[in-house]
């Protein structure tokens, strides 16, 4: 009685509701559109064709998710142990000043093979460390999280505005930017992972960071469900109190959850530093932080969820830009709200639709019950 | 000329999969006790709750005296003369005892005059049913058999005739239980009727006219109390035959195996929940500690297995002093032979969310035979699981089911499995069957005397005295944080009541 909703079969619970709520999500970003004027219909086919109407647009589309698997897994690993990692933002920008230190020091000398591994370890230290402050402020002096990294957010912001106008910029340079690297200091491109599929990648920056990307999801995942240190983190999210009991040390699993929480934010990096613009420039996190967080929600924090998720995001910024240029009464904010629009429906009311659903299924057993029983 | 109180005609209500109330029929006569019994998920609270209009019945109907109603909320449940005392009480702590009665049936904004009117219809109340309670007098600072009967008077302020008490015996000591029943022979005799829900057969059989009972969603069977007996009721609960009697020889104690001493133990607010504690338990005995819950007992289960600090004081596990102000852990406890089966199985002994399996080792989980390295050894973890799901019969026998979906009584062999088969040489065990049905009862109750007979030490506390009488060797009586009496299993009930509402206990506290 405890649990007024019946459990419910695992591709309605994992695919059903998303997509339901996801459309729901649609639909009520195109009555803006209607608001503002403009046909939704258009716009969608507009989104849709920028996302995927060309290999360059595909290209494009999967550079974004590569940042957002990213920052989609960072504040997953955190809400596995129950935290809530609103830092990622911060801890990514922070993530860029190892990538640009190993770029700086190697690029000139060394093939980008060395300096991909180089600038990773540094993107995860640098991104480790930033979380490691908020993670230690709350195990040891009860700082909540929540307010610590979004206030570490803004230092790292400021932080960065000093290292890019006074350390980091070369001498006689107005830009807020490093050098441009030499091409030690850049990724290749993956246009032969798109020619398998007869796609052209164009201009488009997507590199080789994405496997990275699909890597770190599979480390993420064997990390959840797969280790010692998966399971105490998952014990501490569901119950603290039964991990008091189990001995677990809330402090330590904190810290050490933050710490890789950052390493994973820090990782983003280096897809745009090393595989787009070839140096760090000021803001060059563009809020991929945040949008991790919808990125997780959307992808129930587990690592198959976020890799589609952040793909459905990467649609977004990419057709979302073609939605601006085509149809100007249409400002890139759109997809903000539309972001926003799916935070609210797929975290803040996600049991929104379920009792529908629920009694759905229910109502089907009674009269299918053997079709019911094997589904669930 | 009409003698039935309430009806309830073909009730039905699901929630999603869940049938909770199947077609129930029952039917309460006016001036009445009626018993409602099962086990826990047996649909009783559902039930009640449909007739107290939380929720609506899919089907069905609700005849009461003798006119078909729709209870939509709780305030037509009021306004059809039902009243409701919950178990968990529904008062304001820092409210007085008149402002509780008064709350939600006031007359107007204005309360000067209200407040009056309350007051007089108060008096009359306690007189007419000898009800006594200071009306000024903060809820909190009463005692739980006093705020009990403000929610009495609460539903009576409301006019109810026809009263509904939800396992009302729970936090009341036997002497309370017994004036409540009091209370309850003489609201019958005014013409009031009252539907007591409750698991305990005894309270049953000692006041109720009519009893129902309850299995899985249905209504199996209605007798009339001075027809039936404990064993009928107990049978038709479960559907098989229970013992309901512990089979137990006679107990070896070895030498001391764990002993507390003068343990202290503040809360978060800075109350002293245990005072200097002391006491031993041997191998091969169990140690039973009886109190009214909230005095202390989960404090000090908690202190000596790690988990919350003591102010002061430390124990003796095994020979090897432990310093419990410090860092006394859970985990090196357990390395050093302490198993706890916690209180709170939902929130402590368990992660609702997880696997069987990986609540399995919950605790554990350091263990080499569970890893590869810093990997889980998933086959190992799941076959441990089978095993201990084979030798503790827990259903469904699925070791990758969630938790959660299992009954009340299979989550507790859960956690038995996991402390018990560890082999421990001493265990603590909280409220061992609270929420578990009769059925499970009886096996937990089998094992933890197997293990007093294979020499472990064994502290059990528990809120149920039968149970406590039942298996223990040794009963310490625990009062406001302090052990306030030894006595032998044999004492009475009486006895052993006197002693947890601190009566007797002041006075052989003070010699």
């Amino acid at each position: 009685m405890s649990n007024p909703y019946a459990k419910l079969p695992a591709w309605a619970e994992y695919g059903l509701i998303p997509l339901i709520n996801l459309v729901v999500a649609f639909l009520v970003a195109g009555l803006v559109v209607l608001l503002v004027g403009e046909n939704p219909l258009k716009a969608a086919y507009h989104m849709i064709n920028g996302a995927f109407g060309r290999g360059e647009y595909i290209g494009f589309t999967l550079y974004y998710a590569t940042t957002f698997i990213f920052t989609g897994l960072s504040v997953a690993v955190a809400f596995h142990a129950g935290l809530f990692n609103i830092g990622s933002e911060g801890q990514a920008y922070i993530g860029g000043i190892g990538v640009a230190l190993a770029c700086l020091w190697l690029d000139k000398t060394m093939p980008w093979f060395i300096v991909f591994p180089v600038a990773m370890f540094g993107s995860i230290l640098f991104g480790a460390l930033w979380a490691f402050l908020p993670g230690w402020l709350q195990a040891k002096r009860g700082s909540h999280i929540v307010i610590t990294t979004i206030m570490f957010n803004f230092i790292a912001s400021s932080l960065m505005v000093y290292l890019l106008t006074r350390v980091l910029k070369p001498l006689g340079s107005m830009a807020p930017q490093t050098r441009t690297f030499a091409e030690g200091g850049q990724l290749p491109k993956l246009d032969w992972l798109l020619s398998i599929f007869g796609l052209d990648i164009g201009n488009a920056p997507f590199n080789i960071s994405f496997l990275l990307a699909i890597l770190a999801a599979f480390g993420v995942w064997v990390l959840i469900w797969r280790t010692k240190l998966g399971y105490e983190m998952r014990t501490m999210g569901h119950s603290p109190s039964a991990a008091r009991y189990a001995g677990i040390s809330e402090p330590r699993i904190t810290i050490v959850v933050m710490m890789i929480s950052g390493g994973l934010a820090g990782m983003m990096a280096l897809n745009p530093i090393m595989g787009e613009q070839f140096r760090m420039q000021l803001d060059f996190v563009q809020g991929a932080g945040f949008v991790g967080i919808a990125v997780a929600l959307m992808g129930r924090s587990h690592p198959a969820g976020i890799i589609p998720a952040a793909i459905l995001f990467g649609m977004l910024y990419q057709g979302g830009a073609e939605i601006a240029f085509e149809m100007p009464a249409i400002s890139r904010d759109m997809i903000v709200i539309i972001q926003g629009l799916v935070i609210l429906f797929a975290g803040a009311l996600e049991n929104m639709f379920r009792p529908a659903i629920g009694r759905g299924f229910a109502s089907f057993g009674q009269r299918f019950p053997v079709a019911a029983q094997r589904g669930a | 000329m009409n003698d039935i109180a309430i009806e309830l005609r073909g009730i039905d209500k699901s929630f999603g999969l869940v049938h909770a109330n199947r077609n129930i029929n029952l039917t309460v006569r006016k001036g009445t006790i009626h018993g409602i019994i099962g086990e826990n998920g047996a649909g009783k609270s559902t039930l009640m709750s449909i007739l107290y209009g939380f929720y609506q019945a899919d089907k069905g109907e609700i005849v009461v005296d003798g006119k078909v109603v729709t209870i939509k909320d709780p305030n037509a449940a009021i306004a059809s003369g039902i009243g409701m005392v919950h178990q968990h009480f529904m008062l304001v702590e820092n409210f007085t005892v008149l402002e509780n009665v008064m709350l939600g049936a006031e007359d107007s904004q204005i309360l000067n005059t209200s407040i009056a009117k309350a007051r007089v219809e108060l008096k009359r109340l306690e007189k007419e049913y000898a009800l006594e309670v200071d009306p000024d007098a903060l809820i909190e600072e009463l005692p739980v058999g006093l705020q009990q009967r403000v929610e009495i008077l609460k539903a009576l302020y409301r006019r109810a005739d026809i009263l509904i008490l939800d396992e009302p015996t729970g936090v009341l000591t036997p002497a309370e239980a017994d004036h409540l029943f009091r209370i309850l022979g003489q609201l019958k005799d005014q013409g009031k009727t009252i539907i007591l829900i409750t698991h305990k057969l005894r309270e049953i059989m000692a006041i109720t006219d009519e009893v129902s009972v309850m299995r899985r969603g249905e209504m199996v069977a209605t007798r009339p109390t001075a027809e039936t007996s404990v064993e009928e009721l107990a049978e038709l609960m479960v559907g098989r035959r229970v013992l309901l009697r512990v089979d137990k020889g006679e107990a070896n104690p070895g030498p001391v195996k764990f002993s507390v001493k003068n343990l202290t133990v503040r809360d978060a607010r800075g109350v002293t929940m245990v005072d200097n504690v002391s006491f031993d338990i041997r191998a091969g005995e169990i140690v039973g500690i009886a109190g009214v819950a909230g005095n202390g007992q989960s404090e000090l289960l908690e202190a000596i297995s790690g988990i919350r600090k003591a102010v002061s004081g430390s124990v003796d596990l095994n020979g090897t002093p432990i310093d419990m102000t410090g860092n006394a852990d859970p985990r090196d406890l357990r390395n050093r032979g302490l198993a706890h089966v916690p209180e709170d199985r939902h929130h402590v002994g368990l992660v609702l969310k997880f696997e069987e399996s990986e609540n399995a080792i919950l605790g554990y989980h350091h263990d080499k035979r569970y890893l590869n390295g810093v990997f889980l050894n998933i086959d190992a973890i799941r076959a441990d699981a089978e095993e201990k799901i084979q030798k503790y019969d827990i259903r469904p026998p699925n070791a990758r089911l969630r938790t959660a979906n299992f009954s009340g009584g299979n989550q507790q062999k859960i956690v038995l499995a996991r402390e018990m088969e560890r082999g421990p040489d001493v265990l603590i065990i909280g409220q061992p069957t609270r929420g578990v049905d009769v059925g499970a009862i009886e096996f937990i109750h089998k094992r933890i005397i197997e293990m007093r007979d294979q020499g472990k030490a064994v502290l059990l506390v528990s809120v149920e005295l039968d149970e406590i009488r039942a298996l223990s060797d040794r009963i310490l009586v625990m009062f406001a944080g302090r052990i306030v009496g030894e006595r032998e299993p044999d004492a009475t009930e009486g006895e052993l009541g006197l002693l947890m509402a601190g009566v007797e206990g002041r006075k052989e506290a003070a010699e």
